[in-house]
């Protein structure tokens, strides 16, 4: 295993930030650490890079235990949420940074530093000041610097979370594909669940300090641990005792076994698919995801009785 | 648009009032007997020890503020201990009590009848009446500028860029002279030149503990009262001049220095 959490814990004042959390992250993966605001997921990741010292349990990277070591030892690359960059120093200077630390050899760092930037695209690049490149153009300079020491691994603190969407998104792609070239063992955080399931092989989804599932986003998708997996990944319904996704709700124009008497309140047309939202005779609001051809066969306006009947739905034993 | 000009001349008018026009009239009235009576002035030997004590009271007064203020600043922003409010007030009362009054308290401690007064007199030092007093006011008196302007901006550039030097595998020492410093410097160096031009005109604690003897602990700022006490009014004015002419190499060394970076 390339990192092991061993019940670690970790408090501010009386706040507990991690609850003996234990978590094992195999060589080479690309892991998502996803949850809520204060679930504990950044505290996590810096307690794996040695920025936060665990009250209690063990940190070990592959195999040595670095629970006290601080950050300089552990040979874990970070990146920031707000990059960090050195503001006084070149994009290549910013780069050689770790570098030049290790006394490297001067040409040996030239090298590293044209390898790197042609990696994340920064090429031309390399005389600017980070004041003088975008937020995207300055994230992936980060993580050349955070990658130029040939980290064990590496982690990255909501890498994207202060980018506009549309940069996001292709630094998404781009960070899975970097993945695949360089395969080095790596964490993200986000809160983003779309984003840790386009990115990650493997999702740790957190909340109030513990880990409350892990697996593949699929796993987690369908086979969801508890109510908070289950709504925190996707949107969901509850009805009565059970779960029902948007996509899992049926639309009948008259009464069957099963179904229940609603309103439809409102049509959203998103283009690509059509929600109808409805409330059912208790009040509860809901909504179903339609394709167009679906919605086509339909034809529902708001003010209409319909019949919704859930195809599948998921059910926690209390 | 009447309102800007309005404003522009109620800065301007203040300022000409009340810093222009002195300055100007001062420059006049020095040159007013001609280059060679200012030269000669400014070049007896008790002018020539007033400017080179000067010199002292900045060269030892300004690094010792700068260190102290920086590692003051860092202690203030950077971590939490006990009595941090302590030292923060303590910081203040540098601006808040008068020279004067610092003078006399450092006569009190130091001077013969002081409380170190035995001990520093049987070590045979000489701290009152004489050139280490004399820092010692300088540096009590300019003490908060260094600490005041850099605590800003370290409060103001956060501690990722810190963090991020440590996990590429900086030493905290490291960390701080590539990191830290180059990051605050603009900071450091306003403090450097605020605590030079306090320095330079430091006259009230100065006065106390120097005993103003001429050609021995008399600074300029001093040797413009003893020279205008006894009505030599072009020796006072050059001394003056003297003095300005100081004070704005300083602020003109800042402004090449920033210009060289951008």
């Amino acid at each position: 295993m390339s990192i092991s959490v061993q019940g670690v814990t970790k408090r501010f004042g009386d706040f507990t930030a991690l609850r003996d959390v234990d978590l094992e992250v195999r060589e080479g993966s690309l892991t998502a650490l996803l949850g809520p605001s204060g679930s504990g997921k950044s505290t996590l990741l810096r307690a794996i890079a040695g920025l936060e010292l665990p009250d209690e349990g063990r940190i070990l990277i592959e195999g040595e235990d670095q629970t006290v070591m601080p950050p300089r030892y552990r040979e874990v690359g970070f990146v920031f949420q707000h990059y960090a960059a050195f503001k006084h120093m070149i994009v290549r200077d910013n780069v050689a940074f770790g570098m030049k630390i290790r006394k490297r050899p001067k040409r040996e760092i030239a090298a590293r530093v044209d390898e790197l930037l042609g990696l994340v695209h920064l090429g031309p690049f390399g005389l600017r000041y980070p004041d003088q490149l975008s937020g995207g153009q300055r994230q992936r300079m980060a993580l050349a610097r955070a990658l130029a020491v040939q980290p064990k691994v590496l982690l990255l603190d909501e890498p994207f979370g202060a980018l506009d969407a549309r940069v996001r998104k292709e630094l998404r792609a781009w960070l899975q594909k970097l993945h695949d070239e360089v395969h080095v063992t790596t964490l993200f955080v986000t809160h983003d669940q779309e984003e840790a399931m386009e990115v990650a092989e493997q999702i740790v989804l957190m909340d109030e300090g513990e880990i409350q599932q892990i697996g593949g986003p699929r796993d987690l998708y369908d086979s969801p641990a508890n109510e908070f997996v289950m709504s925190f990944i996707g949107p969901v319904t509850r009805v009565g005792d059970s779960y029902v996704r948007p996509h899992d709700f049926e639309i009948l124009p008259a009464l069957e076994d099963g179904a229940r008497e609603a309103t439809v309140t409102r049509v959203i047309y998103l283009g690509f698919e059509v929600r109808v939202q409805f409330a059912l005779r208790d009040g509860t609001e809901a909504w179903v995801q339609l394709t167009r051809l679906e919605y086509e066969r339909l034809k529902v306006d708001p003010g209409q009785t319909v019949y919704v009947r859930p195809r599948q739905s998921v059910s926690f034993a209390a | 648009m009447r309102a800007r000009y309005a404003l522009r001349f109620a800065a301007l008018g203040y300022l000409a009032l009340l810093l222009a026009l002195p300055v100007a009239v001062v420059f006049v009235r020095t040159f007013g007997d001609g280059l060679g009576a200012v030269w000669s002035s400014i070049t007896t030997p008790e002018a020539l020890h007033a400017f080179w004590l000067t010199c002292v009271m900045v060269l030892f007064a300004v690094p010792a503020n700068t260190v102290f203020g920086v590692i003051c600043a860092l202690a203030l922003v950077r971590y939490e201990f006990r009595g941090k409010s302590a030292l923060n007030a303590c910081i203040d009362l540098a601006f808040a009590v008068s020279p004067v009054v610092i003078g006399l308290s450092l006569l009190l401690v130091y001077g013969r009848l002081g409380w170190f007064g035995d001990w520093l007199t049987d070590a045979g030092i000489r701290v009152i009446f004489a050139p280490p007093g004399m820092v010692l006011a300088c540096i009590f008196v300019s003490l908060p500028f260094v600490v005041r302007e850099v605590a800003p901006v370290l409060r103001e550039i956060g501690t990722d860029q810190e963090q991020a030097a440590s996990t590429l595998g900086a030493s905290p020492w490291q960390t701080f002279w590539r990191v830290t410093l180059p990051a605050i410097r603009w900071g450091v160096a306003y403090g450097v030149v605020l605590t030079t031009a306090r320095v330079l005109g430091e006259f009230g604690a100065i006065s106390v503990v120097s005993g103003k003897l001429s050609g021995r602990t008399e600074t300029l700022t001093l040797r413009v009262e003893e020279r205008f006490q006894t009505f030599d009014l072009t020796g006072a004015y050059a001394a003056s001049v003297v003095l300005a002419v100081m004070a704005l190499a300083t602020l003109l060394a800042m402004n090449l220095m920033k210009r060289g970076e951008t």
